[in-house]
């Protein structure tokens, strides 16, 4: 029994290792939905991310030396992935809100150039570092570890899992919080859920419809690279690790779906997803071949898609207007 | 009314788009505590005159007084600013949020959103002038005269002095009308000036201080409604008779065509647009067809087509020499090759029958994309039409392949109407068939029309312009409601008499 | 003065048209614009442009055996932007390419691997072909079926189709279809399975080119295709002339799957000889941009998706003659269609510039 509940205690302090990331992927795509705007760059920004995250940290370390300090490289990954992500996302805003290219193909197009942009920095870095771009043990520490005192994560069963978790995921944790609160609860968070719903109703009631579309879809990528620089903080051990990114942002927006653009059910969405990729190595069911568990998740995605367009509740559908262009005379 | 106090006043107002004059040097006046209606047939320049005071537009000429000063008013946030508030016929509200939500939108930038307290004042406000809505329910569980609430309290909220309303009685029961008007005269007894645009000649009467008429976006005068009559005011709005001078040649035998018996349609939401329509269509014949804008003109035609289901009634078809048969349950496919044929203009022209990406080729292929075996499509024949076409009814493009879309709107409505006619129906329905076209083109398609009824097609003919309904047409079927006022002869009906039952008073409502 | 200038210093408007040599005009320009951002960044990490452009070149078609290598690249990039044409001229979103030519290519490969040494060579190649397009054809259907259906939205529900698939294949590797055990791979398939080669490439290339006519014609000339294009301008005109719209949206879905599956079968059979869960390898997604920025035209695509394999193969000479990552196509792939996408812009609407009106206020 114990020997269970010590399994399953591991299961899910995996999954919500392997969840973290996807939690700010989706968070910032769910930003950036709510303004309509449907960014499939995802899988690019977070490589972009992930590959400037890492090289924000890697020359943080070189330059500060054994004066490392480990809050310091943690805020210069974050800060350094979520420009990245900005910037990636700044493009996509201005191809699509102010020169109104089509959000699909221009997505695409984001996701390819990131990709190549965050492969080619990873490889860069390789090359001119000679060959080998590490993070010392100690600042690794700072990003894998919990930032709980020992006692805490000593608490019989809850502890691990309530305190021994990365700073990552309580920020996480915090930052979805913040994007409920901020969208239910705050004016500018109704307002742009408006824009996204109804761009002409916004603009009508004087919002400023460009404005918040690239307010949030910008702020909303960034967010969504630092899932990519936690990703590679902590599952692929600070070094470069194209293979183990690609498809994370797919799986982020995949999530999106799964939780109804709602940031507090992207918690628990993520874990689970989170639990899904890994399951396979923790947990065998005869009958049930292990690979078909990685696809859970979007056979999952795709039975809420169909579920939530047949049942036509109102409330859990996608924004309105999402990946439309608005263009105030076309009416 | 010697102390009223000016509450919002237009001097020389004059807007044009283009070539287009919508509205030529006008003067209103309204006080505080007043309703005044706004009256005139369709295209008549109300809205764009109401759009100018809350900030869609901006006057080219004149100058606009609010509370005696002079304003400018340039976006809608002006408009607020200055008190005034206008509630657009068709709704800007989000459908997920409530009530509350849609109304302090765009309010106030930044902060946290206090909704218990918006709520408070939100239901303050239906208090006072007795709204019947919860602040809290969403939009989609809402009537659409719940849906004109919320945005009659979206503009109180704002704090609106001077409120417009655009049609609000257009999409409302006659109960639901009723109401709306109770809450207007409490608005007036707490000061408010209200203006509503309307063509309803007893509401009018029922409602409103003063009465403003316009004509053809020119200002025809202002009376106070009790010193007034619905005949006095048709006058003023439909002006006098003007001879066109359409030719109108007689068909020796009509025989009966079309009979719709009963036919009642119901829209998504239950809603009746039609209710017991019943006439006959004559071969050899032009049926005008008129009524106020939404009268159900458009869901009798598609109905008739087959496009909008009917919920009750039959529609008997007689084609030359064949045993009639009922359309009603048909695909528009069969009912299009059965012989019966429309060309609907709608307001942006190209929303339904025609594809504006292709060329007049491509359109007119969409009559006849099917036909043949193979899986080939046929282009010679429809491109040989489209030639045709070109070149008699003389339609101004560069060529057959030329996208519609950028064609002016009469050449546009050339190549609809032209396809139409070479399908060479035995019903043959416009509506609106010169919708914005000058003069001469609008001869070319009356004389197309009348060119049909001698070859003893039964030709349909819905129409704005009382004038050329009453010149062109035999008989004119009004429509008023989803319901039928009367029939008249075309050749002896007056203006007025069409006009009265347009707003159904010579009708049986009269109210 | 009471008239003061509401409008704003910049004003869009939608252009009624532009003449055909402008547009043209302003999409070579966003080309050449394109490649010197390019320059632009080759020269941040160090390489020469000119030199680095004209490696790529070379690189690229400087050699029978590199012109063969980069029109493999450019086959499955053509034949699936043909795939997409269709759906996109619909206005149905399908972004489920990727998972059309794996599912396609799965299909293919069970009769390559399981069937080879029953049937001969043609009818065996036949019948993988066949199955590639009846499996991918099905994969696209679902989606379809469901927005006719109920509306779901197709954007999502294809994207994720793909991943789906993809799992799929990663369990045929681990697990029934695997080789030597532990190896996660599927064997190579027996020759008979796999494509013959036509002046050095497999032929696929031929495929694809007849796919090129094929959906030319199929777009312009058919009842299909004319139903596709009015639908894809307006619903409403469509049920008007008669059309079932639900019914043409699968049936197009169905044939854009096929095409893909095709694609599918091409690669596993002709490029791979095997079956791998990158068989698709974002192909599905590129081909899509291919097909956007052709304007949906079949022989733009032919010289679009050169392009993108030219610039794709000559970044590997690159790397080895340069040591400059071959990602860097990615880069310029993804700017070059970040400036054809944005100049689209200036073709549909026009700037409109506030007019000094100052003057003519004074006169009057």
């Amino acid at each position: 029994m114990s020997n269970f509940l010590s399994l399953f205690l591991a299961l899910v302090i995996a999954a919500i290792t392997y969840g973290t990331p996807l939690l700010f992927g989706t968070l910032g795509e769910i930003l950036t939905e709510k303004s309509g705007n449907l960014n499939l760059g995802v899988e690019g920004i977070m490589f972009m991310g992930g590959a400037l995250g890492l090289g924000g940290v890697f020359y943080y370390e070189k330059a500060a030396g054994a004066g490392a300090n480990g809050f310091v490289a943690v805020l210069a990954g974050i800060l350094c992935s979520f420009l990245a992500g900005a910037l990636a996302s700044l493009i996509f805003s201005f191809l699509t809100t102010t020169l109104r290219a089509n959000q699909n193909v221009t997505g695409l197009a984001l996701s390819i150039f990131g990709t190549g942009v965050g492969q080619f920095l990873g490889e860069y870095m390789r090359v001119r570092e000679n060959g080998y771009i590490a993070i010392g043990n100690t600042l690794k520490g700072y990003f894998q570890n919990s930032p709980f005192p020992a006692f805490l994560q000593k608490i019989p069963i809850v502890g691990g899992v309530l305190f021994g978790n990365s700073v990552f995921f309580y920020l996480g944790l915090i930052l979805a919080g913040g994007m409920f609160f901020f969208l239910n609860r705050t004016r500018t968070g109704l307002y742009l859920r408006s824009v996204g719903e109804s761009p002409a109703t916004a603009d009508a009631a004087g919002i400023s419809v460009e404005r918040y579309k690239y307010l949030a879809t910008v702020i909303g990528g960034g967010i969504s690279a630092v899932g990519g620089m936690v990703y590679i903080m902590t599952i692929a051990g600070c070094v470069w690790n194209h293979e183990g990114l690609g498809g994370v942002g797919w799986l982020a927006v995949a999530l999106v779906i799964f939780c109804m653009w709602r940031p507090l059910s992207a918690i628990w969405g993520s874990v689970l997803f989170g639990a899904l990729m890994i399951l396979y190595l923790r947990l065998v069911i005869p009958f049930i071949p292990t690979q078909l568990y990685k696809i859970l998740p979007y056979v999952v995605t795709v039975i809420v898609l169909i579920a939530s367009s047949m049942r036509n509740n109102k409330e859990k559908q996608p924004p309105a207007s999402l990946g439309l262009a608005y263009f105030r005379e076309d009416r | 009314m010697e102390n009223a106090v000016s509450a919002i006043e237009l001097k020389g107002i004059t807007k044009r788009f283009g070539e287009v004059v919508a509205n030529d040097g006008i003067d209103l006046r309204l006080n505080r505590g007043e309703i005044l209606s706004l009256l005139g047939e369709n295209g008549s320049g109300k809205t764009t005159l109401m759009n100018m005071l809350s900030g869609i537009y901006f006057p080219d000429e004149g100058q606009i007084f609010v509370g005696g000063q002079p304003v400018s008013i340039r976006s809608p946030k002006d408009a607020f600013a200055n008190g005034i508030g206008m509630i657009h016929q068709h709704y800007k509200l989000v459908h997920v949020f409530t009530a509350t939500e849609n109304i302090v939108l765009g309010l106030e930038e930044g902060g946290r959103l206090d909704i218990k307290a918006a709520e408070s004042k939100v239901r303050a406000i239906c208090g006072k002038y007795g709204f019947d809505i919860d602040p809290a329910q969403k939009i989609y569980d809402m009537s659409v005269s719940q849906k004109q609430t919320v945005e009659i309290v979206k503009v109180l909220y704002r704090g609106a002095e001077i409120l417009i309303l655009d049609e609000p009685t257009a999409v409302l029961t006659p109960q639901e009308t009723d109401k709306l008007f109770d809450v207007l005269r409490a608005m007036k007894a707490d000061g408010k000036a209200i203006v509503i645009i309307t063509h309803k000649l007893h509401e009018v009467m029922a409602l409103s201080d003063k009465v403003a008429v316009l004509r053809k976006g020119r200002y025809i005068g202002t009376v106070n409604t009790a010193e007034t009559n619905p005949q006095a005011l048709t006058d003023m709005m439909v002006g006098h008779a003007v001879t066109l001078n359409i030719d109108r040649p007689q068909y020796e035998k009509p025989v009966p065509r079309l009979e719709v018996k009963n036919l009642t349609c119901l829209d998504g939401e239950g809603v009746r647009k039609l209710s017991g329509v019943s006439f006959t269509a004559m071969g050899g014949e032009i049926l005008g067809i008129a009524g106020i804008a939404g009268s159900g003109q458009r869901e009798l035609l598609e109905a008739i087509s087959g496009l909008y289901p009917a919920a009750e009634g039959e529609i008997i078809y007689t084609p030359e020499g064949r045993e009639p048969s009922n359309l009603v349950g048909r695909t528009p496919m069969q009912i299009k090759k059965a012989g019966v044929a429309m060309a609907f203009v709608p307001e942006d022209r190209l929303g339904m029958g025609l594809v504006g990406s292709m060329g007049m080729t491509g359109n007119m292929m969409l009559r006849s994309w099917k036909k043949g075996k193979g899986v080939f499509i046929n282009r010679k024949d429809p491109n040989a039409l489209a030639m045709e076409i070109w070149k008699e009814l003389e339609v101004v493009t560069p060529s057959t392949e030329f996208p519609v879309r950028r064609m002016s709107g009469g050449n546009v409505q050339k190549v609809l109407v032209g396809r139409e006619i070479a399908s060479a129906p035995s019903v043959l329905m416009t509506a609106y068939a010169v919708r914005g076209l000058d003069i001469n083109t609008s001869y070319t398609i009356y004389n197309l029309l009348t060119e049909q009824k001698m070859k003893g097609v039964a030709v349909i003919y819905v129409g704005e312009d009382l004038d050329v309904l009453l010149e062109l047409c035999d008989r004119i079927l009004v429509l008023c409601g989803g319901q039928v006022s009367g029939v008249v002869d075309a050749r002896s009906a007056t203006k007025d008499q069409i006009g009265l039952l347009m707003t159904r008073l010579g009708g049986k409502e009269g109210a | 003065m009471n008239h003061e200038k509401r409008t704003p210093l910049i004003r869009l408007a939608k252009r009624d048209g532009m003449e055909g040599w402008k547009v043209w005009c302003i999409r070579f320009g966003s080309i050449v614009f394109a490649l010197l951002l390019g320059a632009l960044v080759m020269g941040l990490v160090g390489a020469n442009p000119l030199t680095a452009y004209g490696t790529i070149l070379s690189g690229a078609l400087g050699k029978k055996s590199a012109l063969r290598q980069t029109v493999k690249i450019a086959v499955p990039l053509l034949g699936c932007a043909l795939a997409i044409a269709p759906c996109f001229k619909m206005r149905f979103w399908n972004i489920g390419a990727e998972g059309q030519i794996t599912a396609g290519a799965v299909a293919a490969s069970y009769f390559a691997l399981f069937w080879a040494n029953r049937l001969p060579s043609p009818v065996l190649l036949v019948v993988m072909g066949a199955a590639g397009a009846i499996a991918g054809g099905i994969w696209a259907l679902i989606p379809a079926f469901f927005k006719a259906k109920w509306n779901t939205n197709e954007t999502l529900f294809t994207l994720m189709m793909n991943y789906i698939i993809i799992g799929v294949v990663r369990w045929l590797q681990g697990g029934p279809w695997e080789g030597r055990k532990g190896s996660q791979i599927i064997p190579q398939f027996d020759s008979a399975a796999c494509l013959p080669r036509v002046l050095g490439v497999h032929c696929g290339w031929i495929i694809v080119l007849v796919l090129v006519v094929f959906m030319h014609i199929y777009m312009n000339h058919t009842k299909h295709g004319y139903e596709i294009a009015v639908i894809g301008d307006s619903v409403n005109t469509a049920r008007y002339a008669g059309m079932n719209v639900g019914r043409v949206m699968m049936r197009t879905m169905f044939l854009s799957g096929a095409i893909s599956g095709i694609v599918g079968f091409i690669v596993a059979s002709g490029a791979n000889n095997t079956l791998y869960d990158g068989v698709a390898g974002g192909v599905g997604f590129t081909s899509i941009t291919v097909a956007w920025l052709s304007q949906l035209n079949a022989f733009a695509m032919v010289a679009i998706s050169m392009l993108l394999a030219v610039l794709s193969k000559g970044a590997e000479t690159l790397q080895t003659r340069m040591a400059v990552p071959t990602s860097i196509s990615d880069i310029i792939t993804g700017i070059l269609l970040f400036c054809m996408l944005g100049c689209e812009f200036f073709i549909n609407y026009k700037l409109i510039f506030r007019k000094n009106t100052h003057k003519e206020a004074a006169k009057s």
